[in-house]
């Protein structure tokens, strides 16, 4: 853990308020928000470090993190391509997890029906441990296709996404509902002209929120058995065969790689909602 | 034909009964406010009007048609006390809205919206974010809204509420011109005494529980449309205007005490 700033600040940005992921964070309060958790994570990595050597603590307990770096070096090209596969399904996983939220939730802002099917079955997946369910995909599909873990992921992605987009559709000002009932707009040009460019910031939040989930379930998938050719394998099997400070740098990858998806799903939202909010280019339609 | 005429004109909800006998004719091109306290039904009436709230009896008739069809015909302009300009359009986009929903073309409504612009003094803005503009930008914008599909009404719910004083006399100026170039009807809901005579040909003054008019000022005006803001200025400094305003303060004050 060298940098905890970012997952702490997600706890205390209140999710889909549209200003809050507006307004931007610069002057000294920037440089204090990465400066202080750097500071606070060398200090940590240092005592660790003399924990484990000076303490004489056993090293399946934990590693040192000389020890843990050294592994790093080691396996710097696996780290990467187990890296990048893991990384694949996440994204793949997140992309159609995305896309089937919005899907869901846009029908189930349009269609009754779809509401009261949907939106229960959404919020009971919300409920339930649904990396539980790789072994079951495992077992339908197969051990030797990606397949497993990327519907995992992608079940993983779909309810916050589901949820935040159906609140950002809920959530339009009385007074914009009025102006299209005296506009005399049908319900098609008001789903298209206000609920939806409306939603925009919370579909967006809903995907910050998913985009570090879906690498969690990814790496968890793994664990449930299949292709040995991703982080989460690798962790497992380098734990089972004592080789714990193989194991710790696989983890360290692992939170690289959680961090990356944070930070594109914090940007990809700061982007849009800004983008949004601010002068278009040109005023054209 | 008449913009707007309302004959015995009743509106009840659960517990309240908002509108009670309610008769009142704006005429075409005739400017006409409705005052009154808090919850005396002014809205309401606006609203149904509007063909946003329905009648629970008499009739009501827009435009020499039901107020259905004149909603359904863009008869009818509207602006609230909120400007309620949507965020990610921009202000031309904002003030192409009504005849974008009315499908009219791409080049015809960016023309439109932008004489529109120009009439309400933003041309400037046209490429601007609603959020870029103070309140009374924001409300003129709204205005030049409520303008787009040419209506021969204007229904307008103390759009002014929110702006400070001077920027409320400006508009108030303002928005007389734009009824005088337009020739719209307005019927223009208020709070403020002083502002109800400096604009209207009439002053509807209302009274609470049940919501009735209690009597109708003639306003200071009869027909004449300055079209000059300082003329509208003079306006305030006459004995007329303090007439009128004492008489609209006395029929209040009357409608209270009933
Ligand atoms: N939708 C509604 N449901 C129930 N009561 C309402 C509703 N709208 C208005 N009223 C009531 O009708 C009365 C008139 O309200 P309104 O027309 O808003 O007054 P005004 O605009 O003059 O302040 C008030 O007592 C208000 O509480
Ligand atoms: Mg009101």
């Amino acid at each position: 853990m060298t940098r905890p700033t970012p997952v702490s600040e997600r706890h205390s940005r209140s999710v889909g308020l549209n200003e809050s992921a507006v307004r931007s964070r610069g002057g000294w309060r920037g440089t204090s928000s990465v400066l202080a958790p750097v500071g606070f994570g060398i200090a940590v990595l240092v005592v660790w470090q003399l924990v484990v050597t000076v303490g004489g603590l056993p090293s399946f307990l934990l590693p040192a993190p000389t020890a843990i770096a050294e592994q790093i070096g080691a396996q710097f090209p696996v780290l990467l391509s187990t890296g990048a596969v893991t990384g694949g399904n996440a994204l793949v996983g997140l992309v159609l997890g995305f896309a089937l939220g919005v899907l869901l939730a846009v029908l189930a802002a349009g269609v009754r029906v779809v509401s009261d099917l949907v939106t229960p079955v959404v919020l009971a997946a919300g409920a339930i441990p649904i990396v539980a369910l790789a072994p079951v995909f495992t077992t339908m599909f197969g051990s030797t296709t990606e397949i497993p873990r990327r519907l995992v992921v992608m079940v993983v992605v779909v309810v916050p996404v589901y949820v935040s987009t159906a609140r950002g559709l809920r959530q339009v000002r009385p007074v914009h509902d009025e102006l299209m009932v005296a506009l005399a707009a049908t319900r098609r040009q008001y789903t298209r002209f206000v609920r939806l460019p409306g939603a925009v910031p919370f579909v967006m939040t809903g995907l910050r929120l998913a985009a570090p989930a879906a690498v969690i379930a990814a790496i968890v998938a793994e664990y449930f058995g299949g292709l040995q050719n991703g982080l989460g394998s690798r962790i497992s099997s380098a734990a089972a065969n004592t080789a714990y400070a193989r194991a710790w740098a696989f983890v360290a990858a692992s939170i690289v790689l959680g961090l990356l998806f944070f930070l594109a799903g914090l940007l990809a939202e700061r982007l849009v909602t800004r983008t949004l909010l601010s002068r278009p280019p040109g005023g054209s339609s | 034909m008449n913009a707007v005429v309302l004959a015995d004109l009743d509106k009840r909800f659960a517990a309240v009964h908002a509108l009670d006998g309610i008769e009142l004719t704006v005429g075409q091109g005739e400017f006409v406010s409705l005052i009154g306290p808090s919850g005396c039904g002014k809205s309401t009436l606006l609203r149904v009007v509007a063909d946003l709230e329905q009648p629970t009896g008499g009739t009501v008739e827009v435009t020499g048609k039901s107020a259905r069809q004149a909603r359904l015909d863009q008869d009818y302009g509207i602006a609230f006390q909120q400007a309620g300009l949507l965020d990610w359009r921009s202000v031309v986009q904002n003030v192409e809205l009504p005849l974008q929903v009315h499908g009219v073309g791409k080049a015809e409504r960016r023309t439109r919206a932008l004489e529109l612009l120009e009439l309400v003094g933003l041309s400037d803005f046209a490429g601007s974010r609603p959020a870029e503009l103070s309140g009374g930008m924001q409300q003129r914008v709204a205005i030049a809204r409520a303008l787009a599909p040419s209506p021969k009404l204007l229904l307008m719910d103390e759009p002014f509420g929110a702006l400070d004083e001077m920027t409320r006399e400006r508009m108030q100026a303002e928005l007389l011109r734009i009824a005088g170039e337009t020739g719209a009807a307005v019927l223009f809901v208020t709070h403020s005494i002083p502002e109800a005579v400096v604009l209207s040909d009439r002053i509807v003054v209302m009274s609470p529980r049940p919501g009735r008019i209690t009597e109708i000022v003639a306003g200071r005006r009869p027909g004449a449309v300055p079209d000059d803001p300082e003329e509208v200025e003079d306006v305030r400094e006459t004995g007329a205007f303090f007439e009128t305003v004492t008489a609209v303060r006395e029929a209040l004050r009357k409608g209270a005490a009933a």
